[in-house]
């Protein structure tokens, strides 16, 4: 195993992991940020970022080429030891690294809700269907059906546009009442207002339905048109139709990645790490941002990742001076953990057989009546498979109301000779 | 026993599969059974376990207690739902040089004697039943009765059983002391009962002090699913060294085929720590020596990775009878790294002394009077 040691530790190179590098990166210490993917950038900036448009982008990835930032890439973080040393897995073997300071910016991870189908091939993820097609799925004339929660089903479907498939319609669980209150809400955030007009401008001719979600999912069977294709039941304020398609792309507003702040001991308070003025979490030396804080999105990723690198770095009152625009763009997540908290009905979607936990094949039948989510997972393993209880775990959460389980390493598999 | 005046007849305090055996046992007796567990069921050291049911020959008494278990367990197999992951593998004890060999050779004649079927295997037959181990062992013994058991699955089905048979389960529910007329809780309530059973596995010495249990944490570490890459628990010959050696810290090869294709892999031993943490040094051991015998697993994905406390006694067997200076408590607890296996013998033992009925083997090795006599 190889050994290093460096100044401040980011783990993380999306928005936040980035800001925080840049800003730290002018204090004198070393920094050293590391992230899973073969590139720098997180869930926006990754596959941008050999052709990069956007200059938030470029502003930072000059910091990092600038050489005050050691980049590591390909590199998953699976464990903790005691001294702020974590070891990650790369492709070379593992390495351990230990810090003095340590920022954790790990983003976060689409929330998926088990419905009678939603396992069913051509049934994806918003995020994971759009990965897919950055990874070189065509999906050139194919019908999308776009369902679930949150802003990131509009940027999907804009993106599933530009790149040739019909969205058929955005179905939007939370209420139009809601949605209406949010957006009035965007006038305090210039640059979203900008945003949200550019996209919808763009997202023109594809129904956007508040107060709709999907109740199941059929097929695939072939169709008269000799394609294979979903029959997608969603239903609309007591109203049901049924709609045909070649692909769902499904998920459910974002839930944080908390496995690593959980692993280290930081105190978590519903559902995000709880952190200070200047990101410090409840265990000494250890900073948090991003998404890892509540879903508020990129311009609270930086700012917090800014105020971050400077506070670990020891630049506390530049840091200070930063407090209160993060203030406001946390509050900006507030809003959005409002107008997309999950409607109840959504418990009611699951039938006795549906699965839960995709890695361990365990039925809903099978959890339903443990108290705890520590005891269905010791009778059915739900959970315990190589994801880990990544899918399974926040949608057991909201169904049954449990706990999330404990934490312990490795929190990614991870090759016996690494352990 | 079995008094009128009490609220139940016999109390088990524990829902480990040491506790929920005994319900099962004394359920069936006609006994009105309470089983109380302060967490839920099987989240003790069961939960850590491995769900080897193997018959093990470090001293005549463990094999005679292993040996009638294994057989109970066989009888009990047709009734194990699917989820119990029932699977009569067999054990190959693997030997890494001549000299192991020759202990092979000893292992087979103890066998021979307790009518438990044996093979020796040699180099090459090993290879041919294991073709994923080091080319360099020198051969092992298959002994075919042993099984493995997915314990925790197998720990609900005995207490949903006993709860069939009338027993009432009450999980979530400490039990702060015991007395020969029944359990006190935290609250100060009491519990009344004919008979109290303590199955509290590694906790059993703090109610009851004359039992000397020390935990002795183990670890072990799943895969992903490799399907037939093994296809026997292989043990290596050396394990019991490991097992009953009183050193402070220990390492033994040890592997076991889930159903599902995942390996478990383990295993160690220690004393002095009860902090439930991996701890990182004993885990490389634990995997060096597994790479030793098998390398392949070198590039295997490890999918978790956890800890457990075996309740160990100084003699290595358990405390199975009546507790010494009490009339009606009675002890079913330290079966160190064998309570799985030994679940099912323990019961009906217990279950035999309270009826005041002869066993099928002898009771007074693990009478928990033996180390106050013996010391
Ligand atoms: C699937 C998905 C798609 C999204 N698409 C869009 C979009 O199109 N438009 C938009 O505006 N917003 C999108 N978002 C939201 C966007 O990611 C957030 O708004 C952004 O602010 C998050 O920044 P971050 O730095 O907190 O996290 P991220 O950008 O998620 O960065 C976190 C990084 O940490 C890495 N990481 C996590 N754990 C470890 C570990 N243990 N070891 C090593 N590395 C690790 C991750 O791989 C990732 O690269 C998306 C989010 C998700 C989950
Ligand atoms: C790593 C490892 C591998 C192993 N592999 C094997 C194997 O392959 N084969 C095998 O046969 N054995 C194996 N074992 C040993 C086996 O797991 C144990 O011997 C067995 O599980 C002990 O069961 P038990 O019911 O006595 O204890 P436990 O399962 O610990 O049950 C005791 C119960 O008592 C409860 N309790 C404690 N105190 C109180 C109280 N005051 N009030 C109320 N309730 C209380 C606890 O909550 C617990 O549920 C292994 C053990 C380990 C650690």
């Amino acid at each position: 195993m190889n050994k290093t040691s460096t100044d401040i530790l980011i783990v993380g190179a999306g928005p936040a992991g980035l800001a925080a590098a840049a800003a730290a990166a002018n204090s004198g210490g070393t920094v050293t940020l590391i992230d899973e993917n073969p590139r720098a950038g997180g869930q926006i900036w990754r596959a941008e970022l050999g052709k990069i448009r956007s200059p938030a982008a470029s502003k930072f990835l000059r910091a990092l080429t600038q050489g005050r930032v050691d980049l590591i890439n390909s590199a998953t973080v699976f464990a903790f030891s005691g001294d702020n040393t974590l070891t990650a897995q790369t492709p070379g073997g593992s390495i351990s690294i230990s810090c003095g300071k340590m920022i954790l910016a790990a983003g976060a991870r689409e929330r998926f809700l088990p419905f009678p189908g939603w396992t069913l091939p051509g049934v994806f993820g918003a995020g994971g269907l759009q990965a897919l097609v950055k990874g070189g799925l065509s999906i050139e004339n194919k019908r999308i059906v776009v369902a679930g929660s949150g802003p990131l089903l509009l940027a999907v479907a804009d993106y599933l546009k530009t790149h040739g498939a019909t969205v058929l319609v955005i179905a939007e669980q939370a209420s139009a009442a809601k949605i209406r209150r949010f957006a009035r809400g965007l006038w305090r955030q210039p640059e979203k207002m900008v945003q949200a007009a550019a996209l919808r401008a763009r997202l023109i001719g594809i129904p956007y339905k508040p107060d709709t979600w999907i109740t199941r999912c059929r097929g695939p069977r072939v169709s008269k048109r000799l394609a294979r294709e979903l029959e997608v039941t969603i239903k609309s304020r007591g109203s049901s139709r049924v709609i045909e398609c070649d692909y769902v792309a499904c998920g459910f507003h974002l839930v944080p990645n908390l496995e690593l702040p959980m692993l280290l001991g930081c105190q978590i308070r519903d559902g995000s790490v709880s952190v200070g003025d200047h990101q410090q979490t409840s265990v000494r030396d250890v900073y948090c941002a991003g998404e890892l804080t509540g879903i508020a999105g990129i311009e609270s990723s930086l700012i917090e990742g800014e105020i971050a690198g400077l506070a670990a770095s020891g630049q506390t009152e530049k840091a200070k001076t930063l407090i209160k625009k993060r203030d406001a763009a946390t509050g900006f997540g507030r809003a959005l953990d409002h107008t997309f908290a999950l409607r109840p009905e959504l418990k009611h979607l699951v039938e006795d057989d549906t699965l839960i936990c995709r890695c361990e094949d365990v039925s809903y039948a099978q959890v339903k009546d443990f108290a705890t989510f520590r005891e269905a997972k010791l009778q059915t393993r739900c959970g315990m498979g190589p994801c880990q209880g990544r899918v399974c775990g926040p949608a057991v959460e909201y169904l049954l109301g449990w706990e999330p389980a404990s934490v312990r390493p490795p929190i990614f598999p991870v090759k016996m000779k690494y352990l | 026993m079995a008094s009128n005046k009490k609220t139940f007849d016999a109390a088990i305090v524990g829902a480990g599969i040491v506790g929920a055996a005994c319900a099962v046992a004394l359920a069936r007796e006609g006994l009105k059974v309470l089983i109380l567990d302060s967490s839920s069921a099987a989240s003790g050291t069961t939960a850590a376990g491995m769900g080897h049911i193997v018959a093990m020959d470090d001293s005549p008494a463990q094999l005679a207690l292993t040996h009638y278990s294994q057989k109970l367990w066989r009888r009990l197999a047709p009734e194990l739902p699917a989820s119990c992951e029932y699977e009569n593998c067999g054990t190959i004890w693997v030997a890494a040089n001549a000299d192991e060999m020759s202990e092979v050779h000893r292992k087979k004649a103890v066998y021979d004697e307790n009518g438990i079927t044996a093979h020796v295997l040699d180099a090459q037959a090993l290879l041919d039943a294991e073709p994923n181990l080091a080319k360099h062992l020198s051969g092992g013994l298959l002994v075919d009765s042993d099984a493995v058991v997915y314990q925790l699955a197998a720990t609900r089905y005995l207490l949903l059983k006993a709860v069939k048979q009338g027993a009432e389960y009450r999980q979530f529910n400490s039990v702060a002391s015991l007395s020969d007329d029944g359990v006190g809780l935290p609250s100060g309530e009491r519990i009344s009962a004919g008979t109290t059973i303590n199955a509290a596995g590694a906790h059993a010495g703090d109610l009851s002090p004359s039992l000397e249990i020390r935990p002795r944490k183990g670890h072990l570490v799943i895969t992903d699913r490799y399907p037939g890459f093994v296809r026997h628990q292989l043990v290596e010959l050396g394990y019991l060294k490991s097992a009953h050696g009183s050193d402070a810290s220990s390492v033994a090869f040890n592997v076991q085929p889930r159903k599902t294709g995942q390996i478990l892999l383990g295993s160690s031993r220690q004393f002095n720590s009860n902090d439930d943490a991996v701890d990182n040094a004993i885990l490389n051991r634990m995997a060096a020596r597994g790479f030793e015998y098998m390398p392949a697993l070198k590039e295997m994905s490890a999918v978790r990775v956890w800890t457990g406390f075996r309740p160990a006694t100084p003699d290595n067997l358990p405390y199975i009878g009546k507790v010494t200076g009490f009339k009606n408590i009675y002890a079913a607890a330290g079966h160190e790294g064998l309570g799985i296996t030994m679940s099912l013998g323990t019961a009906e033992l217990l279950a035999d002394e309270i009826m005041g009925r002869e066993s099928p083997i002898p009771r007074q090795p693990y009478s928990p009077g033996r180390s106050a006599a013996s010391s």
